[in-house]
């Protein structure tokens, strides 16, 4: 079982609700993102989507555009992310990390290359934004054999077909984002999403978490109630953007932490 | 790579690429989040339930000759001909199309297909201009709302684009992230168009992005080539050797390539900016000097770095400045149907300064580009052989860049 699946199904037995900070690493700087994974863990993280600068960031918004390209004026590589992992390993042997990030960076590496040293330096799972299942077969299975968990993206309008071929490929757990637009934007509809939810975990037997929109405890909350896990992103980088050098951690934690108290305020239904 | 094994007599239908996925061998595709797979579907379904509907054709038909004033003629360029002492070089007049390059075509196609799934706005990206004010003239014309996404540093080298936009009532938003040029343009554009997907039509200015639009686009451009196809045999009795286009993302070079894949004694040459050279690393080579790699929604040829980030390219015309390139340009070079050459900056301003002078044309920096390759290949042939040259648009829009160029202000 991958520490992603163990994480989860913990979380899943104790009546909680995970919670997944994303951030991009080198952002503001590589020398600040191990602290601040560790910081994350303090404040209630219970997995890390570390977010892997590309230079066409084309599904996200400006908030996390902007750190990509932080990251990048640093020259942050993909290989520098992955050591970063490594790095984070030698004094957390229990989060999960999943590195997320687009096509090209990991095909200019090379898609065995990247597997075998994601997988080495102790990441337990890969979020391609502009791998659909349709462009991603081959990947899915060489990052699978490597030992890492492949999850993909649902979207309102998925189809039940397209749901099913996730459900074929995908492992660990499913990132359902709203669909009105790119990350940082707008605000989810509780309701429609309610809705949505156990048909996907039926239809492909992962936890589904969800995402682009939570801003603070109250959403954070509403969406704990019907999720399995919350994923916060565009939130976090702008609270990074704004602090000074020396009030980074510090700040993010009390962010985390506040939002983590208020998920966990939920009644969990049976 | 092998050449392409093709008979000599060959149907069109022995070439019928993309499959059904998009792809053209193992470029293209549809490289794109979750959240737009939908808005692709339900475009590529109604695109192809209308391609070949008679009252679809027949009204894109009507819209080209009476508004674009289609077919546009081919021109013996007798004197450049002379000049470059051998081949006879032969120019397909895009320029002369409404808007003043072959862009309208293709946006008359997809501002059809959008009338025709009810979308009431629609919105692009652009780099020169061009596209943007080919959008905006359609939308003018349609009665549809119109945003252009155009790079602030773009905004500013193209104010005269900029104004005519806003003449034809389309809003130009500047985007300030990135390069803050038209690769940046499209990926605000993509945003607008998954936030706003419901009334929202995003037409595309080149052959690339996501399925369906690389096909979509050459379709609509295609009618260049299939002029062509009769023109020439009207003028010489017979084909060209070969058809030279310069290609940036390329979509004037595929208009005009495609009808020719069939014809395997017709030469393709598509010609890429060279900046200051390729050697420089300032350029706009994706094909000549890139790898494949997954940008903008698809596979093919990008300029990008070792660790696989896009870079920033140059080029004296903003139409080629481009990191990437059309899927199928990709297919077409890795399989040896079509060869791809790159041409700098001070060849294509040379090859600007003939053609204004020497044939009275003042064609688009872009079209300089392949005027100046088929005077470089002309002189090496006969005077028998002959070479058409896409002239896919004039050089009004040049005019800043040109004088600056040559150090006068206006």
């Amino acid at each position: 079982m991958s520490r992603i699946t163990q994480t989860l199904s913990a979380l899943d037995a104790a009546g909680r609700k995970a919670l997944i900070p994303f951030v991009t690493a080198g952002d503001p700087d590589l020398s600040v993102t191990v602290p601040l994974m560790h910081t994350l863990v303090e404040a209630g993280a219970d997995i890390i989507e570390l977010g892997v600068p590309f230079s066409d960031p084309m599904a996200d918004g400006p908030t996390i555009q902007r750190a990509s390209e932080r990251a990048l004026l640093k020259k942050v590589s993909l290989r520098q992310v992955i050591a970063a992992v490594a790095e984070f390993r030698t004094r957390n042997t229990t989060t999960p990390v999943v590195l997320m990030g687009y096509a090209n960076p990991i095909e200019a590496m090379g898609v065995d290359a990247f597997a075998d040293a994601a997988s080495a330096a102790g990441a337990d799972g890969v979020l391609v934004v502009d791998y659909p299942p349709e462009e991603s077969r081959e990947f899915a299975k060489v990052v699978r054999a490597a030992g890492l968990d492949v999850i993909f993206l649902l979207a309102p309008t998925s189809t039940d077909v397209r749901i099913r071929a996730v459900g074929e490929i995908g492992s660990g757990y499913i990132y359902y984002v709203s669909l009105k637009g790119v990350t940082g934007a707008g605000h989810i509809d509780i309701d429609a999403v309610s809705k949505r939810i156990p048909l996907i975990r039926d239809m492909v037997g992962l936890p589904v978490g969800v995402g682009f929109g939570v801003r603070d405890g109250a959403s954070a909350k509403a969406l704990a109630s019907v999720a399995d896990a919350v994923v916060i992103g565009s939130r976090i980088i702008e609270e990074i953007e704004n602090s000074p050098a020396d009030e980074i951690l510090p700040r993010v934690k009390t962010l985390l932490s506040g939002i983590r108290a208020a998920m966990d305020s939920v009644e969990v239904a049976a | 790579m092998g050449k392409l094994d093709l008979p000599a007599e060959v149907s069109a239908s022995a070439y019928n690429l993309p499959d059904t996925t998009g792809h053209f061998g193992p470029y293209g595709g549809t490289f794109v989040a979750e959240t737009l797979i939908a808005a692709l579907d339900e475009l590529r379904d109604t695109y192809e339930s209308l391609k070949d509907e008679p009252a679809f054709r027949a009204e894109f038909e009507y819209e080209l000759k009476h508004y674009v004033g289609r077919p546009s003629p081919i021109f013996h360029a007798r004197r450049l001909s002379e000049v470059a002492g051998g081949a006879q070089i032969y120019l397909k007049r895009e320029d002369l199309n409404h808007t003043g390059a072959h862009k309208i075509n293709n946006v008359i196609g997809q501002a059809m297909v959008a009338k025709h799934m009810g979308k009431p706005r629609v919105i692009a990206e652009t780099g020169a201009g061009q596209h943007g004010v080919a959008t905006a003239t359609i939308a003018a014309r349609l009665g549809m709302e119109c945003v252009v996404y155009m790079g602030s540093e773009d905004v500013k080298r193209q104010a005269a684009n900029v104004y005519r936009m806003k003449l034809l009532g389309a809003t130009v938003v500047p985007v300030e992230c990135g390069s803050k040029t038209l690769k940046d343009a499209l990926n605000e554009a993509m945003r607008d168009w998954v936030t706003n997907v419901a009334n929202t039509f995003y037409i595309i200015g080149t052959v690339a992005g996501p399925h369906p639009y690389p096909m979509m686009v050459r379709d609509f451009q295609s009618v260049i080539g299939e002029e062509c196809k009769w023109q020439m045999p009207e003028m010489i009795g017979r084909q060209p050797d070969a058809v030279i286009a310069c290609v940036g993302g390329g979509s004037n070079a595929m208009g005009i390539f495609y009808p020719y894949i069939p014809y395997p004694d017709v030469r393709l040459i598509g010609v890429e900016a060279a900046g200051h050279g390729i050697s420089s690393g300032m350029h706009s080579a994706s094909l000549c000097a890139g790898r494949p790699g997954v940008l903008h929604g698809n596979r093919t040829y990008l300029l990008q770095d070792e660790n696989g980030q896009i870079i920033e390219t140059h080029s004296v015309s903003a139409g080629l400045d481009y990191p990437g390139v059309g899927p199928e340009h990709a297919w077409l070079k890795d399989c040896g149907r079509a060869e791809y050459v790159a041409i700098d900056d001070e060849e294509a301003l040379a090859a600007f300064h003939k053609t204004c002078r020497m044939e009275g044309i003042i064609p688009a920096l872009e079209s300089s580009h392949a005027v100046a390759y088929a005077m470089k290949m002309a002189a090496g042939m006969s005077k028998d052989a002959v070479l058409l040259v896409n002239l896919s648009g004039r050089g009004d829009k040049d005019m800043h860049t040109v004088a600056e160029k040559s150090g006068i202000a206006f």
